[in-house]
Order: structure tokens, then C-alpha cells, then sequence
């Protein structure tokens, strides 16, 4: 098994047992996966198919049964500053400015805050909340807030940008803004991204790859390439090839959900 | 296309009763006040209650002048004041860090928590003599009893506060790398503070009773000391008084803290998540 450390993330024969008062509960079983350096890859599925368990192993919040995690090429035993997670609600610290929010990891892994103040200025700008550094979370909108959450889980450069379906709580046009800005950061970067999602249309507006789960226990069931070029704007969501590219994974998440 | 009827608009604006406003509603409350004095001092004329059964409110404001004006007031409210400062100041430190350590380390909290919940039973009336007689008749026993009694509640509220910390927020400092400690002082105490501050609110005023029992039970000054003098005297309309003085401290410290609390908790009640 000869590795190129080309791969941002890799996942090898992933499983992961909950014991709960009712017995073991299996929430994934022998979940392979690479992730190019670079790449965005969806993960969508069936609610039940332990997407967000899988966010909380590579977040190193949570120890896999069985199976290996490598982010760069390091395995994962614990948290790691190669990656950056943003969850499904904001979760920014209310009394704390947007700026001093985007800049927590600076403070908690204890990165000197002025060189990082460049980049936190700079992000901000890129998602639009330049001037709204000195606000408090409670005065700007949930899309607002949530477009502060990735900022912070880009500040410190991790090389891994993993999201767990983060426009979940947003109304549909709010996430459509937001899913043509992650984009934007996302060619501007050069990050890798997981992201995962419910939507279809956002697994296929967003990726190169994206990767179907089954229900409990969550397997890979189908993985599907999406060479359409960039950058993609939402008119291009009614071309033949993304159409049809949206049939096929609706039917084999239909077949994931039925199994 | 849409037959949808708006009914979102807002009605026509309602008319607001006259005692809505700030200003209205506490001219509603001095009226009440004044009629219930007026009712009060009427009672005690028209039955001839003796003063030392139940002083009328003019007397009543005769002694407070008279208690004020000579400064008497002053000087002994100002021992109580200090020993409910210190005490309170010193009691809180103790629950505020007692309850960090209990909620960090397991080991502190199966050892210590049968023993403040014991400490916790016994009323603190039954403390004051064996406070009196370990530290004598001086501020030191009243600050003591006065730590004793405002400790508890700001260590349960510590501790639930610190244990109800949202997980999400302790996902995310987890998932930076942050350390127990790091958890604890970016994410865990500052989402505490508004429990914090609700034990902090009762310790004000258990810390005014925990004095007062203090002084009733052995000093040489104090309100407390004078209440007791005043009785024995069967000064009621002065009994009166100092009661008086007393729940204006009470209100006034409880106001201090509120003030404090909104300052320092300005996010407390806002949506966010």
C-alpha cells in the first residue's frame, strides 16, 4: 500500500458503535474514502445514516469502534488544527463581537492575533460582513451568522474544511446565496471541503464528487463525479447533464432510504 | 394566484391605558403607598392603638429623621453595610471557586458535596452563638456568618450553570484544540455567568439577613443592635425606622447587582445559538 500523501483526507474502513441503554446501535460500518487535496466532496443521505457522526470522528470529538482517520496524511487521535468544522446552528459566543467569534481558534490554539487579524478582515470581507466587525451575534440574521461561523473555521488556514449541513436552519434563499459563497471561498482557497448535506441541488451545485449513504447502519452506496466546470451559477442547475446528474442521485438515495 | 389574505398587519394602535408608561406606573405605586399610610395612620387615630402596640407612620417618620439627622443611623448602618460587603464578597469567591472545582474535579465534588449540603442545613441562627464565641463580639463573627450564608446559593448556581453549558459550545472549543481549562474560560464560565448572577442576587439578601442574625445574637453596634435596643425600649416607632432603612439597603443592593448584571451579561436573553 504505497500512499502519495495527496489526499487531504482519508478514511479507511470507518465503523462506529453507539452503546446505549437500549443495546449497541451500529451508526457506520466500513466507510472507505479519500479526499483529494483541493477536492469538494458532498456526503448526503437519509437522516439516520450518521453523516454528522462522521463530522465528529474527523473532528477527532469522538473515537471511531474500528477504521482510521488520516487528515494530511496524520492520523486523527484527538482534535487537530488541520481541520475546521462548521456545525449545523452558528454557535458563535454571544458575547463576543463577530471579530473576536472569527478569531476564537486564534485565541484557543494560541496563534498571534495580529497576523491573523489580516485574514479575519480579509474573510470577513469575502463573505460579505465587512463593516459588521464590532457587532454582536444577536444583531445580524442567521445567514449572517452563519457566514461568521465559516469564517472562523477558516481562520487558522486548516487544510480541511469539513461542514455539517450548515445552511440546515436558513430559508431557501439565504442558502442559495450562501451556496454560491462557500463556492467563491472555495475556488479562492483552494481548501478541501466535505460537506454534508439533505439537499441534492447543493451536493450538485457545490462538488466534484459527490458520495451517497445508506441508512442505519450508514454505508457508502454510490458515488457520483461532477465534472461540470466552474464557476457555476444557479442557471447552469437546468443544464442536461447536472438534470440528469440530479435524477440518478435522487434514484439511489431512494434506494438507500428503502434498504 | 394567491388568495392569501394578509393578516399580519398590525391592528390600528391600541389604546394604551395611562399607567403603561414608566412614569405613570410609579405614580400608580406612590398613590398606593400614600393611601395605604393615610388608611394606616386613620386606623391608629380612630382605634387610639398605644405607640408601644403600633406606631403610626407619622411617628414612625419622626424617629428616621430623628435617627438620620443625628448621624446614630449612619454609623451603625454603616458596620452592617461592611459586614455584608466583606461577607458577601468573601462568601461568593468561595461558592464561585468551590463550585468551579466541584464541577472540574469528580473527586472534589463526592468529597465535599454531602458536607455543604449538611453545612447548608443547619440554619444559620443556630451557627451565630458558636460564631460569637469563636470570634467574639467584632465584625469578624457577623462577616463569617454572613459568608456562610450568601456561599451556598452562588455555589448551586455555579454549578448548574457550568454544567448546562451548551454542548454544541463545548464541541467547538474541543474541536480547536482547547484544553479542560480552555473550555472552562472561554466557553463554560462566561455561558455560567447568568446562573452566576441569579445566586449572586439571593446572596445579597441572605447576606443582609446572615448580619442582622449576627448582630441580634451578640454586638456592640450595628442595625441590628439597635432594632434590639429599640424593642427592649419598646421604641417600636424606631423599630419601624430601622426596618425602613433596612429594605432600602435591601432594594438598593439588590438594584447594585441588577445594574451589574445587565452590564455584565448585556447578551443574556438575546437569540442566538
Amino acid at each position: 500500500m504505497v500512499e502519495t500523501s495527496k489526499e487531504s483526507l482519508s478514511i479507511q474502513d470507518l465503523g462506529l458503535i453507539y452503546q446505549t441503554s437500549a443495546g449497541p446501535i451500529e451508526a457506520l460500518r466500513g466507510v472507505s474514502l479519500d479526499v483529494r487535496d483541493g477536492e469538494f466532496i458532498s456526503i448526503i443521505g437519509p437522516s439516520g445514516c450518521g453523516k454528522s457522526s462522521l463530522l465528529k470522528l474527523v473532528l477527532g470529538l469522538q473515537d471511531a469502534t474500528r477504521g482510521e482517520i488520516r487528515i494530511a496524511g496524520v492520523p486523527v487521535k484527538g482534535p487537530s488544527r488541520n481541520a475546521g468544522g462548521v456545525f449545523q446552528s452558528p454557535v458563535l459566543l454571544p458575547w463576543r463581537t463577530i471579530l473576536e467569534n472569527v478569531l476564537l481558534p486564534v485565541d484557543v490554539m494560541k496563534i498571534d492575533r495580529k497576523t491573523a487579524m489580516d485574514r479575519a478582515n480579509e474573510l470577513l470581507k469575502l463573505v460579505g460582513l465587512g463593516g459588521f466587525e464590532t457587532r454582536y451575534p444577536f444583531e445580524l440574521s442567521g445567514g449572517m451568522q452563519q457566514r461568521a461561523a465559516i469564517v472562523r473555521a477558516l481562520v487558522h488556514d486548516p487544510r480541511l474544511l469539513i461542514m455539517d449541513e450548515p445552511f440546515a436552519a436558513l430559508d431557501a434563499l439565504t442558502r442559495e446565496q450562501l451556496s454560491a459563497e462557500v463556492q467563491r471561498l472555495w475556488l479562492e482557497s483552494g481548501k478541501t471541503i466535505v460537506f454534508i448535506t439533505h439537499s441534492i441541488n447543493e451536493a450538485v451545485f457545490l462538488s466534484d464528487r459527490i458520495i451517497v449513504m445508506s441508512a442505519r447502519p450508514g454505508r457508502i452506496v454510490a458515488e457520483y463525479k461532477n465534472p461540470f466546470p466552474r464557476p457555476r451559477t444557479f442557471a447552469d442547475m437546468g443544464s442536461p447533464e447536472l438534470a440528469s446528474l440530479m435524477i440518478d442521485i435522487r434514484e439511489s438515495l431512494d434506494r438507500a432510504s428503502a434498504t | 394566484m394567491s388568495t392569501m389574505i394578509d393578516d399580519s398587519a398590525p391592528p390600528e394602535a391600541a389604546l394604551r391605558p395611562l399607567a403603561s408608561s414608566r412614569f405613570g406606573r410609579i405614580g400608580e405605586a406612590l398613590g398606593y403607598l400614600a393611601g395605604l399610610l393615610l388608611f394606616w395612620e386613620a386606623v391608629v387615630y380612630l382605634l387610639d392603638v398605644p405607640p408601644y402596640v403600633f406606631p403610626a407612620p407619622r411617628a414612625v417618620a419622626t424617629s428616621l429623621w430623628q435617627g438620620l439627622s443625628s448621624g446614630t443611623f449612619f454609623y451603625h448602618l454603616g458596620v452592617t453595610l461592611f459586614e455584608v460587603l466583606i461577607g458577601f464578597v468573601a462568601g461568593s469567591l468561595i461558592g464561585l471557586l468551590l463550585g468551579i472545582g466541584m464541577v472540574t474535579v469528580p473527586f472534589l465534588n463526592r468529597v465535599l458535596y454531602p458536607y455543604v449540603i449538611a453545612i447548608q442545613t443547619v440554619p444559620k441562627v443556630a451557627i451565630a452563638p458558636l460564631m460569637i464565641v469563636w470570634f467574639g463580639f467584632g465584625v469578624q463573627s457577623k462577616i463569617i456568618l454572613v459568608a456562610m450564608a450568601c456561599m451556598f446559593p452562588v455555589l448551586v448556581n455555579t454549578i448548574a450553570g457550568l454544567r448546562s453549558t451548551d454542548s454544541d459550545r463545548l464541541s467547538l472549543v474541543r474541536a480547536m484544540c482547547g484544553s479542560r481549562l480552555q473550555v472552562l474560560r472561554y466557553v463554560q464560565l462566561p455561558s455560567a455567568l447568568p446562573y452566576i448572577f441569579a445566586g449572586l442576587n439571593t446572596g445579597v439578601v441572605l447576606a443582609i439577613i446572615g448580619a442582622i442574625v449576627g448582630e441580634f445574637v451578640g454586638a456592640r453596634v450595628g442595625i441590628g443592635v439597635l432594632i434590639l435596643q429599640a424593642n427592649f425600649a419598646l421604641d417600636l416607632a424606631t423599630v419601624f425606622a430601622l426596618l425602613v432603612v433596612l429594605s432600602a439597603t435591601g432594594v438598593l443592593l439588590n438594584g447594585a447587582m441588577h445594574l451589574v448584571e445587565r452590564r455584565v451579561c448585556f447578551w443574556s436573553g438575546r437569540s442566538s445559538k
